[in-house]
């Protein structure tokens, strides 16, 4: 009771000094605010992104460009989080060997094919479903540069239909198709994908992410279109990660370490 | 009270919801019990942080940063909205030195459109600006959007941490109250 009302004190004063801060912000949707515009006298990075990125990387899709190029180092260091995260829960959570204490909760691990039919719909249903969601991930991902998407986004699809098959089925059905040796891989190789492109282009004599530098190995005629092509494999790289990641979270944490048995 | 509608409320309203938001969230993490609810205070309060960024790069009258680059023949569907404008554009983007004319006429096409009410912008379809002069006013910030895609790629890993770490208390203590856990932690009899 006591935190309530502690509670109810900090909120009310922590808002009261916020809401008498909101008066002093930019209009809504004003162009010329100080984030969009700059203020006068110091150029504005958002606006040499909007003018610039498509002369310097041929990337139509702004935001991509930004995330894989220009703060390339940032998003890097964001797929080592994740997979940071990921390697966190494993070791958190991960009980390896026989501690069998408590029942698991669904001994049948028959599948609808066996004669288990009461899962029939759900279970036909995934199975015609993921084909479709893991394509469409894969479209997500390649088609970053033009339309909304990118690594991230098609890597939570990719990893959301292995977590589908495990809701519908049975974890070990997902489990066998997405084993643990396979996830930790690919996490570790999605970042070591994203990290080549950078030393590669260190070892051809630009920094560490300059991927103008990568011009003689990417065969492409001009620096814009290797940054266009690096930035592909980079979301290739992070998209890998993601996929792996997130599904190691939902297994690791659905079956409270012991990757037996599922929700 | 009108006049505080007007002058404090109204052309503000988006940054007062997200710091109420905001107030809900952290009133969730201090004052309720389950560590489960407190991490979803937690997951409110980030959401409100991500909408308050991203609505700092709205611009009126603008369309997404994604620019329309030449030999793209996907945006048929726009140009069924707005038919005389959509005609323009077609007929614009074939011409070799239409382009700077095509993008200031698209500005002056969505200044007489769009009205000074902060809250109506209107989609201007022909405003995707074609690549060779994008112009700043009509693309919105590109930059709040990348940082607050690494802002909720963050928080799904710390709330897949906190989620983790909930469980293995709940596996220690039994219980996922946090009067229970600190009852349980000062009568001694847990080792660690």
């Amino acid at each position: 009771m006591l935190s309530k009302v502690f509670a109810t004190i900090a909120v009310v004063i922590t808002g009261g000094i916020l809401l008498y801060g909101v008066s002093d912000f930019p209009g809504f949707g004003d162009p010329h605010s100080p984030p969009n515009a700059g203020v006068p006298g110091s150029p504005s990075v958002s606006q040499y992104f909007i003018t610039e990125s498509y002369a310097d990387t041929k990337v139509p899709n702004l935001v991509t460009s930004v995330l894989a190029d220009y703060r390339g180092y940032d998003t890097l260091f964001e797929t080592v989080v994740i997979f940071a995260a990921g390697m966190a829960i494993f070791a958190i959570l991960r009980v390896v060997g026989d501690q069998s204490v408590e029942q698991p909760r669904r001994t049948s691990e028959s599948s609808f094919t066996d004669g288990d039919h009461s899962r029939i719909i759900v279970g036909t249903t995934c199975r015609l479903v993921v084909p479709v969601i893991q394509l469409f991930a894969l479209y997500v991902v390649a088609h970053g540069h033009h339309s909304p998407g990118g690594g991230f986004q098609g890597g939570v699809i990719l990893g959301a239909s292995f977590i589908i098959i495990a809701l519908a089925e049975h974890l070990n059905a997902a489990l066998r198709r997405f084993s643990e040796r396979s996830y930790v891989v690919i996490a570790s190789i999605g970042i070591l994908i994203y990290a080549a492109f950078g030393v590669f282009a260190q070892l051809l004599g630009g920094n560490f992410l300059d991927y103008g530098f990568l011009e003689p190995i990417l065969f492409t005629d001009g620096p814009e279109m290797a940054r266009s092509h690096s930035m592909l494999g980079v979301e290739i790289g992070v998209a890998f990660t993601v996929t792996a990641i997130m599904f190691a979270i939902y297994a690791n944490l659905s079956s409270r370490g012991l990757l037996r048995d599922g929700l | 009270m009108s006049e505080f509608i007007d002058n404090t409320l109204q052309p503000y309203f988006n940054f007062w919801i997200y710091v109420i938001l905001m107030m809900i969230g952290l009133w969730a993490l201090i004052a309720k019990n389950n560590l489960i609810k407190k991490l979803i205070g937690l997951s409110i309060f980030q959401t409100a942080i991500i909408l308050f960024y991203v609505s700092l790069g709205v611009k009126e009258g603008a369309t997404i940063p994604i620019l329309d680059h030449h030999g793209d023949h996907g945006h048929g569907a726009e140009t069924e909205h707005h038919p005389e404008a959509g005609h323009e554009a077609a007929a614009d983007h074939h011409g070799e030195n239409g382009e700077t004319s095509h993008a200031e006429e698209a500005g002056s096409h969505a200044e007489s459109q769009g009205e000074g009410d902060g809250l109506k912008g209107e989609y201007t379809p022909e405003a995707h600006i074609d690549s060779t002069s994008p112009d700043p006013d009509k693309i919105a910030n590109p930059l709040p959007h990348v940082l607050m895609l690494t802002a909720i790629v963050v928080g799904v890993a710390t709330l897949g941490v906190a989620l983790a770490i909930s469980q293995m208390i709940f596996k220690e203590f039994g219980s996922l109250e946090e009067d229970e856990i600190l009852e349980e932690l000062k009568s001694g009899n847990v080792d660690g």
